[in-house]
């Protein structure tokens, strides 16, 4: 009990420290205001609401999906920069670094496990998500916009598994992007010049493989990141999630 | 919420705790002039706190599965042996079980495109907001129109030879049926079918057939897309 006052005389006087209050600008969230004020005071946490209704916060009312989708989300980007440091978007050279995590690198096999895993959880995530809310009629005024920008998610979400998919280098990934993008071929007059565009050649090769990491790596995440803030956003914006009259 | 009243007025008296607000509710309104719903609470500590607490678990949760599944790694790309079947990754099997059955233009391109125009309209389409069943007035012209639509289906699919679209739209279809026919002594599940509005029946038959065929197309599909058994 003395350790836990002395603790926390410590962290008041570090409170009360000249850079301390430079970085947090504010007191400790102890009032109602003081609390609005951590969320909207947060760059972070700004696109959130201030108050959210006691109702929407039972698992029954979400059961968390989107939550996890979005905590998938950043499990997957931090797993897949470390896994940046090993990889190489070339020929040959994409499947040795797989090999590589297997065999050299530390702790390699776990951090590879932990993308796939996450990635085919991600999908499940944001497909039940989906069906989730149209149960719920989270869809309905004022939601509808923000049920269009969860669609872009979710096709966001499916490109961004889809292009890791081939990042291995492997017969699984090669022949799976083979199927894929042969159906792009029957879109009617532009479909053989987005397969071009897409694969950066007529065949699955080093331009197909450069051109799915650096969607994978970096336009896609960008276009989530941007989607992911603006779905958020909106939930506040839309006035808290839906709550159902009927009490269950 | 009252049928009798065409409207209510709410007044907050404490405008330290709540803004002052005037709310109208009329019938068929929209979610957005609803009355709030129940207590609010300050998303700091009480959202934040359930979070933290959700991502600690789903984390534990991932390191314990990476630990045991391995992710898959096959030989070295070779665009010179083709394996039979080549399988898209999972959650593009459905479609391809249905390239299987129909035109890769049909199938792989408007069949797409039409489910995500489809899911996008969604919001702007349900007028349906009350929820009201789907046999709420036991119409019989509402029943000449089902039967018809699940039987131009049928021919359809069964002129395809698309049995696994087939299957589930019979299941969901006779379960649609229950309610109208099934009136009396009804279970607590036939209540709930029955209060089941339009738009719940398009998506669920959507998810029956779209479940079916990722399955069948993860599991039950080897050598030049025939059947087999995953067991044997």
């Amino acid at each position: 009990m003395a350790t836990t006052a002395w603790t926390h005389e410590r962290l008041e006087q570090l409170r009360q420290t000249r850079v301390w209050r430079s970085i947090f600008r504010r007191g400790p969230a102890r009032t109602n205001r003081t609390r609005s004020l951590a969320v909207f005071g947060n760059l972070a946490l700004h696109v959130m609401p201030v108050k959210v209704r006691e109702k929407s916060l039972s698992v029954r009312a979400t059961y968390y999906l989107g939550s996890i989708s979005f905590f998938l989300f950043v499990v997957l980007t931090v797993t897949g920069i470390l896994l940046m440091f090993y990889y190489h978007p070339a020929v040959p050279d994409a499947y040795r670094d797989m090999k590589d995590l297997i065999y050299v690198v530390s702790n390699g096999v776990f951090l590879r496990n932990l993308h796939r895993l996450a990635a085919q959880a991600m999908v499940v995530a944001v497909f039940w998500h989906m069906f989730h809310v149209f149960y719920r009629g989270g869809y309905k005024p004022p939601h509808e916009f923000n049920w269009v920008i969860g669609v872009g998610l979710l096709l966001v979400t499916l490109f961004l598994s889809y292009t890791g998919y081939l990042l291995p280098w492997d017969q699984l990934a090669f022949w799976a992007i083979t199927v894929g993008t042969n159906i792009i071929s029957y879109v009617p007059v532009l479909g053989r010049p987005i397969r071009f565009l897409l694969l950066g050649g007529h065949i699955i090769g080093q331009n197909a493989l450069l051109r799915f990491y650096v969607l994978h790596c970096v336009i896609l995440p960008l276009a989530a990141v941007g989607l992911i803030a603006w779905h958020f956003w909106r939930i506040q914006k839309d006035g808290g999630l839906t709550v159902r009259d009927d009490h269950e | 919420m009252s049928e009798k009243n065409t409207y209510e007025v709410g007044i907050s008296s404490d405008a330290l705790k709540q803004p002052r607000r005037v709310v109208f509710i009329t019938r068929n309104t929209s979610a957005k002039v609803k009355e709030e719903t129940g207590p609010q609470l300050m998303s700091f500590p009480h959202v934040i706190l359930r979070e933290t607490i959700a991502f600690q678990i789903l984390t534990i949760v991932l390191v314990g599965l990476a630990l045991f599944w391995d992710a898959p790694l096959e030989q070295l790309a070779n665009p010179l042996l083709t394996p039979n079947p080549a399988k898209a990754p999972w959650y593009f099997l459905g479609l391809q079980e249905l390239l299987h059955y129909f035109p890769p233009l049909v199938a792989g391109v408007l069949l797409p495109t039409l489910v995500v125009l489809g899911l996008v309209v969604i919001p702007y389409f349900d007028v349906n907001i009350e929820g009201e069943p789907l046999w709420a007035h036991r119409s019989p012209r509402r029943l000449q129109i089902y039967i018809g639509v699940f039987a131009v289906l049928f021919v359809f699919l069964a002129l395809y030879d698309a049995w696994t679209v087939l299957v589930p739209t019979a299941v969901v279809g006779a379960l649609g049926l229950v309610p109208y026919f099934h009136t009396t002594n009804t279970s607590r599940f036939q209540k709930f079918l029955g209060s089941r509005p339009l738009p719940w029946w398009v998506m669920t038959w959507f998810i029956a057939v779209a479940l079916t065929l990722t399955v069948v197309g993860t599991f039950f599909r080897g050598p030049g897309w025939s059947w087999v058994w995953p067991w044997s």
